[in-house]
């Protein structure tokens, strides 16, 4: 079904960013670009499965900003594609693209994270479109996803400005039904030179600023076009003004209450909402995150109510809807439908069976290390068991803290710097100059798996290959390294226990920078490596729970004990083979499986207790 | 206008919730519906809880299920089951696989050995009023020669609660799973829908309750000072983190509460300096 999503024409069930990527192919996008981050990361695999378009991941998303920009300036529709906190990243491009306007259509989709399902902050990006004074599309759905990203590209070529689409995670992984178009490609525009619109000097800037004004009234106007703005009048009591996902969380709860749905919502069509206004009795903002268009509202005069009812933090729902407007008294106490919660696990997302990451984080933790972390799967090492991480932040992070942290001369252990391959490449490099520059007694630890891991497996620029999976050239990460001035460059297989241990233990004694380079293949992106599995053998085990504390999935209690205390077992369907509990097993319990890849069911039944 | 339905698949990372409920939308969308389903990917998937919410009916506004309202609950794992229980609504249907997939994180109880697994059992659901249709659909799926299986059963068990024709299942079923897998996706299909619901809401399933071990106990670590060289092996090697190397490089017992008794310092000592003895615990204090 998905591999086919982007060339039938018929009605498909499409993800929020399946049909984002299907929109801009409609709108003929010559050249997409973006660094991987949930929720964002499948609009360019999706595209990436079409032909006629140049798909890139970019170094990181200032890269893919620039990149975008060029290629739009060269006349051609580009689209740059990154989660919210990436827009952090491409910000500074992003905020004088505004002033230098645009030549082929340029569309950045903001895919914001509501409820940090997989980010480290919930900031509401709507008021970066504010912020620049771009028109702000938000769709509702996956139909809407589709049809937005088509219309974008034509209101960014009409108004000369980059247009802002922000999503945010319900839309960009819920299903819904779209209707496919064919794609309509534009002829490129071709390169115009024009330096006073494209050399960002003050005195040039000066003359684009008033642009950059006006623009924003004509856009106020188009705000109310009928392809963004929606009337549903109805019951006049209530009115509600509403976008994106909480239009149908809004319907789902009110179906008879007065809807003003607005598809742009900055800047925001001011007429049409007055003229809403008067016909309903109360008016209601229901948005998620930020009171941005209440307060927008607000100081225009408008009576709205908004956060007094409806949460500020975390992602809404239609249960949340409903509980605001019980309050409000719009709607009645809904009797007690649903049972109150019973008792079971928790189960946070942790460390795959076979990851590279476990050992190096155990060897840190047993060194006294204070380890400012990074972003990417490795970030678990903070939770238990591991706990052996300090500081997480923003991309590449970790380096310059770890520096920071050290200059302060008040950490009680070595201070190391633990960062991801991508992440590294992504932000990390300056900052490793930059720790060399300061000399620096830090360590820095490259988690190297050779792939952007927890966005499911995306090709950077160390891994040699492009988004397609063509041979490109792979950036040295040794080299790079050295050439940044760190002399103490050590390159070790994060599942050599004694090694690793080894290898981290020298560095930390290392005075100035020393890196540590963990090469080791992620076991599940983008391929999956299963070797051939381990087995604990009952009668050796003395339940010492040592290689309990790696927090492997794939090792659980058995309902055998040894002096009352759970021995282990090994589930080989899930055991990748990676040697590390075998290595530390102080008795020799744990050995390779007699019979490679041929799993027994009972073997299997007895992990599960 | 018909009635919207939701239904709700929960399980762990990797059992195929997501796989599942992309079958149970094509059903639906063949039959001509319209559907919203709505999962989150990312971090969550790391192991962790996986969902999926599926709405479907002629005009289908919001993506979530509210509380209380899901019709029927597909559930790959118990404990997943008992998270998302307060979703279905009165009289409405669990389908589980009694299988068990206890996280780490469940078994870091080394006081009293107990694992953080629910207790609680099928008729303590049923008691909730909750229509329970349990099997070990794990096993019956290793039975079949696959293990991953163990969804396409389950919806075999809840094909028999929704409207759609065993054509329209099979034919959505073999459009969506890998190729080479029709085959034995088919025939899990058929073995759970060949099972009608009476037969696992009649009769109670046994349930397995995870084991519980031992009563807690309390251990000394006593270490010979005058045989010890400081080389730090015990140190490295004890699961619990119990000892240190003092100021002279000698190792003591820096948390003796933590220690569980499990003399792996005793044993790789090349000194034999330590020796590791079980203190007596009242009986009266581990019952308090």
């Amino acid at each position: 079904m998905r591999q086919h999503v982007l060339t039938q024409r018929e009605r498909l069930l499409l993800t929020g960013n399946e049909a984002i990527a299907r929109g801009a192919y409609e709108a003929g996008v010559k050249v997409a670009t973006g660094y991987p981050g949930t929720p964002s990361t499948e609009i360019l695999e999706a595209l990436a499965r079409t032909e006629d378009v140049y798909v890139e991941w970019s170094t990181n998303e200032k890269v893919a900003m620039d990149v975008a920009l060029g290629a739009s300036l060269g006349g051609v529709r580009a689209l740059c594609t990154m989660k919210h906190v990436g827009l952090n990243v491409a910000a500074d491009t992003f905020m004088t693209a505004s002033y230098t306007g645009v030549g082929g259509g340029l569309v950045v989709v903001s895919a914001d994270d509501p409820g940090m399902h997989s980010s480290q902050n919930e900031q509401d990006n709507r008021y970066y479109a504010k912020f620049a004074a771009v028109p702000l599309l938000e769709p509702s759905d996956s139909s809407e996803a589709k049809e937005f990203t088509r219309l974008a590209f034509e209101v960014s070529e009409r108004f000369d400005v980059p247009v802002l689409l922000r999503i945010t995670t319900r839309i960009a992984h819920t299903r819904g039904l779209v209707e496919l178009g064919p794609r309509q490609e534009p002829a490129s525009m071709g390169y115009v030179r024009d330096p006073r619109k494209y050399v960002m000097l003050p005195a040039y800037a000066q003359k684009r600023h008033p642009v950059v004004l006006s623009r924003l009234s004509r856009l106020q106007e188009f705000a109310a076009s009928p392809e963004f703005l929606r009337w549903e009048l109805r019951d006049r009591a209530v009115g509600v003004i509403t976008s994106g996902v909480c239009y149908h969380y809004v319907r789902e709860v009110l179906p008879e209450a007065s809807v003003l749905k607005l598809g742009m919502t900055y800047p925001l069509p001011l007429e049409q909402i007055r003229a809403f206004a008067r016909e309903v009795e109360r008016l209601f903002v229901v948005e998620e995150l930020e009171p941005f268009l209440e307060e927008m509202l607000k100081a225009e005069g408008l009576a709205v109510e908004g956060k007094a009812f409806f949460p500020r933090q975390g992602e809404l729902s239609p249960d949340l809807v409903r509980e605001g407007f019980v309050r409000v008294g719009v709607l009645l106490p809904a009797e007690s439908r649903a049972m109150s919660e019973v008792p079971t696990t928790p189960r946070p997302p942790v460390l795959c069976p076979g990851c590279p990451h476990i050992v190096p984080f155990l060897a840190l933790r047993r060194l006294g290390a204070v380890v400012c972390g990074d972003i990417g799967c490795y970030t678990l090492a903070a939770l238990e068991p591991l706990q052996a991480m300090d500081t997480c932040v923003a991309m590449g992070s970790s380096i310059g803290m770890a520096v920071g942290l050290a200059k302060a001369g008040s950490a009680p252990g070595p201070v190391v710097a633990a960062i991801g391959d991508s992440t590294f490449i992504h932000a990390g490099i300056p900052a490793l100059v930059d720790a060399v520059y300061k000399q620096a007694d830090i360590t820095v630890l490259i988690l190297n798996n050779g792939t952007t891991a927890m966005t499911g497996g995306q090709p950077h620029p160390g891994t040699g290959l492009t988004i397609r999976g063509g041979q490109t050239k792979a950036l040295d990460l040794v080299a790079l390294c050295r050439a940044a001035g760190v002399e103490h460059v050590h390159v070790v297989d994060p599942y050599d226990i004694a090694a690793t241990f080894v290898a981290i233990e020298e560095a930390i004694h290392h005075q100035g920078v020393a890196v540590v380079i963990t090469n080791r293949p992620c076991v599940e992106a983008p391929v999956k490596i299963r070797d051939n599995p381990f087995i604990v053998v009952p009668q050796k085990c003395i339940a010492c729970q040592l290689c309990m504390n790696l927090g492997c999935p794939s090792i659980s209690w058995s309902v055998e004990t040894y002096e009352g205390r759970p021995k282990v077992v090994i589930d080989p369907a899930t055991c990748t083979g990676c040697t590390v509990c075998a290595q530390i097993c102080p008795t020799d319990a744990i050995q390779l499986f007699p019979s490679p890849r041929a799993v027994p069911g009972e073997k299997a039944g007895q992990s599960r207790g | 206008m018909g009635e919207v339905r939701n239904l709700l698949i929960v399980g762990v990372g990797g059992q195929g919730v997501v796989l599942a409920s992309d079958i149970v939308a094509a059903v639906c969308l063949r039959h001509g519906y319209d559907v919203k389903k709505s999962e989150v990917h990312g971090m969550a998937q790391r192991g962790g809880v996986v969902y999926s919410h599926l709405r479907y009916g002629p005009n289908v506004h919001s993506p979530l299920i509210e509380r209380g309202r899901a019709d029927a609950l597909l559930a790959l794992e118990w404990s997943e089951a008992l998270r998302w229980l307060p979703y279905l609504r009165p009289g409405g249907v669990l389908v589980v696989d009694m299988v068990r997939s206890i996280p780490p994180i469940a078994l870091r109880d080394r006081m009293t050995w107990k694992s953080a697994y629910p207790p609680m059992d099928v008729d303590q659901v049923r008691a909730l009023q909750v229509e329970v249709c349990a099997c070990n659909a794990g096993q019956l799926a290793e039975e079949l020669g696959n293990r991953k299986v163990a969804n396409t059963i389950l919806l075999g068990i809840l094909s028999n609660l929704l409207e759609f024709s065993q054509e329209e299942w099979e034919e959505a079923l073999s459009a969506v799973v890998p190729p080479h897998t029709v085959d034995i996706n088919l025939q899990a299909f058929r073995l759970g829908r060949s099972v009608h619901a009476e037969r696992f809401t009649a009769g109670g399933i046994p349930v397995d309750l995870p084991p519980t071990y031992g009563v807690p106990r309390r251990f000394r670590v006593e270490i010979v000072e005058a045989w010890c060289k400081g080389c730090g092996i015990c140190v490295r090697l004890c699961p619990e983190e119990c000892l240190r190397l003092d100021s002279r490089e000698r190792a003591k017992v820096g948390d003796p509460g933590r220690c569980t008794g499990c003399q792996i310092c005793q044993l790789l000592c090349p000194d034999f300096a330590i020796a590791v003895h079980e203190e007596q615990v009242e009986e009266a204090s581990i019952r308090g």
